[in-house]
């Protein structure tokens, strides 16, 4: 690349059309290709049901414009909700344990007047991070032990509430989102190890709170073989998709895996598989490159973010974005336990899309509304 | 903003330290890439046969059509064992109705047992193929079937399967002879190619459907059908059309066969009928017979049960099992001993008493005739059945050569060429009795045997293979059941050969012991003239098998004794006896004397000679193919 190439390019990034408007365009670019990729594998996993993919698009169109939309609200409106909407939240959470809706033993939403539905622990993942940057965005860091615990709690809080309706995959998705903010504040490493060292008994005492399925799900993931026709199946036959499909994959459409059906929830949470069937191992690597870039964009604004505030909510939501396609792909591959996490972007349906679409609205935010230096 | 200012802060640090965790998160973030990647690696490249194996397991599925089994015909092309269409009733579980709901339903049309429900049940819990059909019950009668198939297009998940099964129409007569198919068990599955009886049925248990049954079955037809996760089929990848089994066609005169067992009359007994130019098996009769469609239905466990417990043993195979004493039908046999090593000879005389003894005072062996025959010599001892003869001959001669001289014709060796399970009899030797009793033989056991007595046991195929190698003239061919495969001729190997010669020092003595076995007819004393009249020549030998042995001085009263202790009745006998055609071996268990197999045996020799059967065989002239 040439320096005059470079140089138009980064013309084109600065343009004053983008300041105006509030667009981060490598950010918008590679969210596009990322999309565009995943409407592809759609196609083929939903057995090339035009109608599905056309759906998906129209969601993925009202993620563009909560997007946009949010980026043009400034981060410090942002800092100075923050709280509240923490509060306001917690409160819904509650509402949801006592008078919430939902199948299969779970209830995760509220009724809203008109037939609507209302999934409280979406917003809670924007919101985790935001309350634990306004946090600290007034405390000098690196935090002290009295603070640490402070956040602890009020990730915990929420986070528990979550894994309660229940809904391990969001419960670990807003945890995920308040320590990485934690992280980032710069608590020190000897904490970090410490809390390594107490990890196993977290999880044992986590074994106590969860409901029989969840069990269920943890045993079968250590132990797929165990019930082969039964919960079971979904791993097995995931990893049979990936493996069968080597390193150039079986071809598109051509999955005998996903289009046969022996791969269960090819369109939403078992996506990758269909992708590792049919474009094998190169297809994966191209599809975690597209991660990459929306991930290392996420980092650098991060990075040059203004303020503490705005550096640890955008690295926060970007971690967390990582923390989606790393358990999805974990779980669908065989090394975490099925936790009902879809692949952010790419699986069919769920809200999660506009959630997500909403946290890059805070990214560019973040990035479009520094002053200029 | 205000705020921050009233703390000492170093901004400029803090954003150094917030910033180099970013560095420390995308370094994580790599590495944790780095790991899925590695993971993908694993599975999709170090791991990749595997998978692609399962996922092919996935999709493949074989299916094997059995190929129709070959029939059974008779010499002259009446079917023996036939093909006949079933049907049965089968379920896709993952489709039909949950239980009760699909007992209600089915109970409308067709009759199922809770043995059957209970059998059902249990193959449920059995691991097998999602979508795969499991048997409730086989074999509808027209009836049900009619019934159930106008309700199928309600009936998601039950349909009904076409079937060959096994059919055989003349049934109890020819059981033990063309044998039976059955139920395929675990344990027949360890002879066979397990992958080719994949969807069939039946295996042959015994007789015929059991020695060729891989002739019989042929090969399965093989189809790879790509199958989607409910086990619906997409495509068919590749086909191999089942190759049906070969015919076969049996030396088995099917009339002679049944006319054999019917003039066994309410006797139980065995007769075998060979084509002494050949060892055909022309008729294997063992009396009492059972249905062997039965078999093929899947015979309940009370009604095996009930045939076990049967004494009469009808599922006891007498003409290859059945050990007998030969009697006096082994005199003629005896005679050539004599003669090939020297210890009588056809002018030599005899002074025939009512007894022999081998010392004077010692036991009396007693002849059939208390007044004794006066001189005789050796024709007259086959004519008249002269016991004492033979007494003393064998006592001349001692075991070795009466073992050596009878192995030749088979006694004590199994010979038939395809059939499995025959006994080998008894043919005694001095080596048998010390191995077996730890004592030598002593010549009262020879003289025993002289009269085919004593140690010797032989089963009526043994006898009548000697029978038939006698009217050969010293030929013998080693028994067979099928004439043809398909329309190739039968071949055979056995270890031994599958016939041999019998060369006598006098090769003229064959046709001599034959005309003696000719006079037993003729002559007005034979013990067979009531044979006389034919239009062609008998030659034939009597003979009755002792069941207990009497006391020195105790006197053979029928009237007064048990049935069950009667004297066997055996005749042996062929025909025409200058050329013959036909050698026969009769036992009528406890039948007393040997009028029974004699008129018995005469009786077929009409029937195969000049077709002279009674009108109510005609039916299978009829049934040929």
């Amino acid at each position: 690349m040439n320096v005059q190439f470079y140089q138009r390019i980064l013309a084109f990034t600065n343009a004053r059309l983008w300041r105006l408007t509030h667009v981060d365009v490598l950010l918008l670019l590679a969210l596009l290709i990322l999309m565009s990729g995943g409407l592809f594998i759609l196609y083929s996993a939903s057995g090339q049901n035009v109608a599905m993919v056309e759906r998906q698009v129209l969601r993925l169109g009202i993620g563009m414009v909560v997007c946009l939309a949010l980026a043009q609200l400034p981060p410090k409106y942002m800092r100075r909700a923050s709280p509240f909407l923490f509060v306001f939240l917690v409160g819904l959470l509650v509402c949801v344990l006592l008078f919430g809706v939902g199948a299969k033993g779970a209830q995760r939403w509220l009724a809203l007047p008109g037939g609507l539905r209302f999934q409280p622990s979406e917003i809670m993942k924007i919101v985790m991070p935001m309350m634990v940057a306004w946090y600290f965005a007034n405390r000098q860091l690196p935090p002290s032990l009295k603070e640490i615990i402070t956040v602890l709690v009020i990730i915990a809080v929420p986070s528990l509430m979550v894994a309660k309706q229940p809904d391990l995959g969001t419960a670990l998705l807003v945890g995920v989102s308040g320590i990485f903010a934690l992280f980032l504040a710069g608590i020190g490493w000897l904490y970090i190890l410490g809390a390594a060292a107490v990890a196993p008994i977290a999880g044992y005492s986590l074994w106590h709170v969860m409901h029989d399925y969840q069990k269920q799900r943890v045993l079968t993931f250590l132990n797929p073989e165990s019930d082969p026709l039964g919960s079971g199946w979904n791993i097995i036959q995931s990893k049979t998709a990936i493996g069968s499909g080597g390193l150039h994959g079986k071809g598109f459409l051509e999955g005998t895996q996903a289009q046969l059906n022996f791969l269960p929830e090819s369109h939403t949470d078992f996506i990758i598989a269909v992708l590792a069937e049919e474009f094998g191992m190169v297809g994966c690597a191209l599809l975690m490159c597209a991660y990459l870039l929306v991930i290392a964009r996420g980092l650098f604004i991060a990075a040059y973010a203004e303020d503490n505030y705005a550096r640890l909510l955008a690295g926060s939501i970007t971690l967390t974005f990582f923390v989606y396609m790393f358990v999805n792909i974990g779980m669908v591959s065989g090394i975490l336990p099925v936790v009902g996490v879809p692949l952010p972007l790419v699986s069919y349906g769920g809200t999660s899309i506009i959630t997500i679409m909403a946290t890059f609205g805070i990214l560019m935010s973040i990035q479009t509304h520094k002053r200029a230096r | 903003m205000g705020k921050h200012h009233q703390v000492f802060r170093n901004h400029r640090q803090e954003h150094a330290l917030t910033k180099s965790r970013v560095v420390v998160a995308a370094i994580f973030v790599l590495m944790m890439v780095g790991v899925l990647m590695g993971r993908l690696f694993y599975l999709q490249v170090v791991e990749h046969e595997l998978y692609q194996t399962k996922a092919n397991d996935n999709r493949l599925m074989l299916i094997t059509e059995p190929p129709p089994r070959g029939l059974i015909f008779d010499r002259n092309g009446v079917v023996l064992a036939d093909n006949r269409p079933i049907h049965s009733l089968t379920v896709i579980p993952e489709r039909a109705l949950s239980l009760p709901e699909l007992k209600k339903a089915l109970s409308e049309s067709v009759d199922i047992t809770d043995e059957e429900w209970a059998d059902y049940e249990s193959r449920l819990q059995d691991y097998r193929r999602p979508y795969q059909s499991i048997t409730l019950k086989s074999q509808l009668s027209d009836e049900e079937w009619s019934k159930v198939s106008v309700d199928l297009y309600r009936l998601d998940g039950v349909q009904v399967e076409a079937q060959l099964t096994r059919y055989y129409p003349y049934g109890e007569a020819f059981a033990h002879a063309v044998g039976y198919v059955g139920r395929i068990t675990t344990k027949d599955l360890e002879r066979v190619d397990r992958s080719a009886y994949q969807g069939a049925l039946f295996i042959g248990k015994t007789g015929v459907e059991e020695y060729y049954e891989s002739t019989l079955f042929g090969h399965p037809g093989i189809s790879k059908v790509e199958v989607n996760a409910r086990g619906r089929i997409m495509s068919e990848i590749e086909r191999q059309n089942p190759v049906p089994g070969k015919d076969l066609h049996l030396y088995m005169d099917a009339r002679l066969q049944q006319y054999a067992y019917d003039l066994l009359g309410s006797y139980k007994g065995s007769v075998v009928a060979i084509d002494p130019n050949n060892g055909g098996v022309l008729a294997m009769v063992s009396k009492p017979g059972f249905d062997p469609n039965s078999f093929v239905r899947g015979i309940s466990v009370s009604k095996y049960a009930e045939l076990r417990e049967d004494k009469r043993l009808p599922l006891f195979n007498r003409a290859l099992r059945g050990g007998y004493p030969p009697a006096s039908t082994i005199k003629p046999f005896m005679g050539l001993a004599g003669l090939e090593y020297g210890f009588s000879s056809w002018t030599e005389t005899y002074y025939a008493r009512g007894y022999y003894q081998i010392n004077p005072n010692g036991r009396r062996y007693r002849d059939w005739k208390r007044s004794g025959h006066g001189w005789i010599d050796l024709e007259r001892s086959i004519i008249e059945s002269v016991d004492t003869y033979y007494y003393q001959l064998a006592h001349k001669m001692g075991i070795t050569p009466i073992h050596t001289f009878l192995s030749k014709l088979g006694f004590g060796q199994t010979s038939i060429l395809d059939l499995n399970g025959a006994s080998a009899g008894l043919l005694p030797s001095n080596e048998w009795k010390k191995a077996r009793y730890k004592e030598p033989w002593y010549p009262g056991d020879s003289v025993n045997v002289g009269i085919g007595q004593g140690f010797m046991v032989a089963t009526p195929i043994q006898i009548a293979t000697a029978t038939a190698a006698m009217a050969a003239r010293g030929h013998m061919y080693y028994p067979r059941m099928v004439s043809q495969i398909a329309n190739e001729p039968a071949t055979f190997e056995g270890n031994d050969g599958v016939e041999h010669e019998i060369k006598l020092k006098d090769q003229r003595n064959w046709e001599r012991m034959v005309k003696a076995m000719e006079k037993v007819i003729t002559d007005s004393r034979g013990t067979g003239r009531r044979l006389q009249g034919t239009d062609y020549k008998i030659a034939g030998k009597t003979g009755t098998g002792q069941v207990f042995s009497l006391q020195e001085d105790e006197e053979y009263d029928a009237d007064n004794l048990d049935k069950r202790l009667h004297d066997h009745a055996l005749f042996i006998g062929f025909a025409p006896a200058d050329n013959p055609k036909i050698a026969v071996f009769a036992i009528f268990e406890n039948g007393g004397s040997s009028a029974k197999p004699a008129d018995l045996t005469k009786a077929l020799f009409d029937a195969y000679l000049y077709d002279k059967y009674p009108k109510e065989y005609d039916y299978f002239k009829e049934s040929s193919r």
